[in-house]
């Protein structure tokens, strides 16, 4: 279970640009929940994340995972807790090593990593297989530098990289944002495929409304640093974007006027 | 070219591939430009000699140069990591600091050593000239060295670095610290450049404060050219390409010595190395992964 409790960052504290990035936000994720973010830019969605993996800092608050407080621990630390799909594909794989290293990175997330060689025969041929179930034919690619993918088959091997160490959460950071629209109905596809067989805990930060009621099993929405509302089961069930548009309107008591939200 | 002369030059080029793979280490599998090695070079001919004069059995000595060019390294990746000094700038700390360090270590500005004890004396005397012992001496050293540098870049320890070096962020998602990996990695280039300092001394038979001037200019010379020579994905050729460059670089440089025409003097050296590393960077179609990180507008 995930616990978020009275969260609060701030950026650029005491300084004139002094901001806001999360109030009060919080958020219990039980076990094999797959939530979905969505928000206008500068909610706090990313910062959401980023609170989660360790990457930005609480200036109040805290966050638990399994019971265990990680308030306090570094990105690195939590690695073998928090799984990451980033939303450039670039910045989840390695372009210089080749698909079987960045996949032997990943596999090794969070254990001690020591002398012994990175990539076994028993382990290239446990790769291959994983790699085959994308049904993009990478299986055969194993030795190709990572460089040499598309930004879709990047973001699916991030993906894959995720399942293959344990982890509490899985955090995808709009990780088909970048992605043409087929490219990202496959990933997305995938990312769904995932998160059911492996029963994954997940959170999904994404632009597009669509998107995050096509998802997973519960909807958060983000507005100023707030969450605002929080859907799941039958009331979400029935829900469409004029209803979620509807709802944010009726909870901020303001109109809608960003155009990305629209835009599903 | 006479064979002494060429032997002389892989022997030279043997000594600066250990060099070369540091640099290597630092440059390119860590994309930080550490410039530390041109006091580290000198710091292992220093403690070398010093320790050898000092009556200490060779090998030991030679043990403790690459453990204090291991120690220069840890200098520079603390004044980097933990004091947050631009990486360019805190190995320029180190390599001055270095300066008066190796003259405090040696007492004056060079120490002879041919009356001494090298690690080479047990290989002398044989049927064979010290023509070829040294080259073939130096040759297993550095077989050894590159070898277990392979190995250590294929293990897991060593893709969490070649990790940090390719995308910081990732590592850090993987739960791979960066600034650790810097730390070791910084030890074991520096490590390798003391021991090709203390080498050199004992194969030339002196130590000289100066000897350092223009070292990472030659090992990146080296690099570029190995890289150019010779690509591949696995570590093996990826090391292997570091010492190929060194020697072929050194044979080209005494090649150009003995022509004539050129008028080249042996103190040209680095006139010479500055311009053709500068055309290596400068020429399209002839870059190697290396000069990404040293141009402007690279990494």
């Amino acid at each position: 279970m995930i616990l978020v409790a009275d969260a609060a960052v701030v950026f650029g504290r005491g300084t004139p640009l002094e901001t806001w990035a999360l109030h009060q936000v919080d958020l219990t994720i039980p076990e094999g929940q797959f939530v979905t973010v969505i928000g206008s830019n500068g909610a706090g969605k990313s910062t959401l994340l980023n609170i989660l993996s360790g990457d930005a800092p609480l200036a109040r608050g805290r966050v638990e995972m399994d019971g265990l407080d990680v308030t306090r621990w570094p990105t690195t630390r939590r690695a073998g807790l928090v799984a990451r799909v980033f939303q450039d594909p670039m910045a989840g794989t390695c372009e210089g090593l080749s698909i079987e290293e960045n996949l032997a990175l990943a596999a090794a997330r969070g254990t001690r990593r020591g002398l012994g060689p990175a990539i076994g025969r028993h382990r290239r041929a446990d790769f291959a297989d994983r790699l085959s179930q994308l049904g993009l034919g990478l299986e055969n690619r194993l030795a190709d530098r990572m460089g040499l993918l598309s930004g879709g088959q990047r973001q699916a091997v991030s993906l894959l990289m995720a399942t293959l160490a344990g982890m509490k959460i899985l955090l995808l950071d709009e990780h088909v944002a970048a992605l043409d629209p087929k490219t990202a109905e496959f990933v997305l596809a995938l990312t769904n495929r995932i998160v059911a067989d492996y029963r994954l805990t997940a959170l999904m930060v994404t632009h597009s409304m669509r998107h995050a009621l096509d998802c997973g099993d519960r909807t958060v929405m983000l507005h100023q640093g707030r969450i605002v509302f929080d859907v799941a089961g039958q009331e979400r069930h029935g829900l469409d974007v004029p209803d979620l548009l509807a709802m944010f309107t009726r909870v901020r008591g303001e109109q809608l006027d960003d155009d990305s939200l629209l835009l599903a | 070219m006479s064979q002494v002369a060429f032997l002389g030059a892989v022997e030279v080029g043997l000594v600066y591939a250990l060099v070369a793979i540091g640099v290597f280490l630092s440059f390119r599998v860590l994309s930080f430009p550490d410039l530390t090695v041109d006091g580290s070079f000198p710091l292992g001919a220093a403690v070398a000699a010093t320790l050898i004069v000092a009556g200490w059995n060779p090998y030991l000595a030679t043990a403790a140069a690459t453990a204090s060019g291991a120690a220069a390294g840890l200098v520079t990746a603390f004044l980097n990591i933990r004091l947050r000094i631009l990486h360019l700038l805190a190995s320029i700390l180190t390599m001055i600091a270095l300066f008066s360090v190796n003259l405090r270590i040696m007492g004056r500005p060079n120490i002879a050593l041919l009356q001494e004890d090298t690690v080479l004396t047990p290989f002398l005397g044989g049927t064979m000239s010290q023509y070829e012992v040294k080259p073939l001496f130096l040759a297993v050293i550095v077989v050894v060295a590159a070898l277990l540098v392979a190995g250590f870049l294929a293990s897991q320890l060593g893709l969490a670095m070649r990790a940090t070096g390719a995308n910081a962020r990732m590592a850090r998602a993987q739960g791979i610290d960066p600034g650790r990996q810097i730390f070791l990695g910084m030890a074991i280039a520096n490590g390798l450049v003391g021991l090709a300092g203390a080498l050199f001394a004992q194969t030339n038979g002196f130590a000289d404060v100066t000897s350092g001037v223009g070292t990472i200019i030659i090992g990146l010379a080296a690099v570029i050219l190995g890289e150019t020579l010779m690509r591949g994905r696995s570590t093996l050729v990826m090391v292997g390409a570091c010492v190929v460059g060194s020697i072929l670089y050194r044979i080209a440089v005494q090649a150009a010595l003995e022509i004539d025409a050129l008028g080249l003097k042996a103190s040209d050296m680095n006139l010479v190395t500055a311009v053709l590393v500068t055309v290596a960077l400068v020429l399209p179609g002839l870059g190697s992964p290396v000069t990404a990180l040293l141009r402007r507008g690279g990494r």
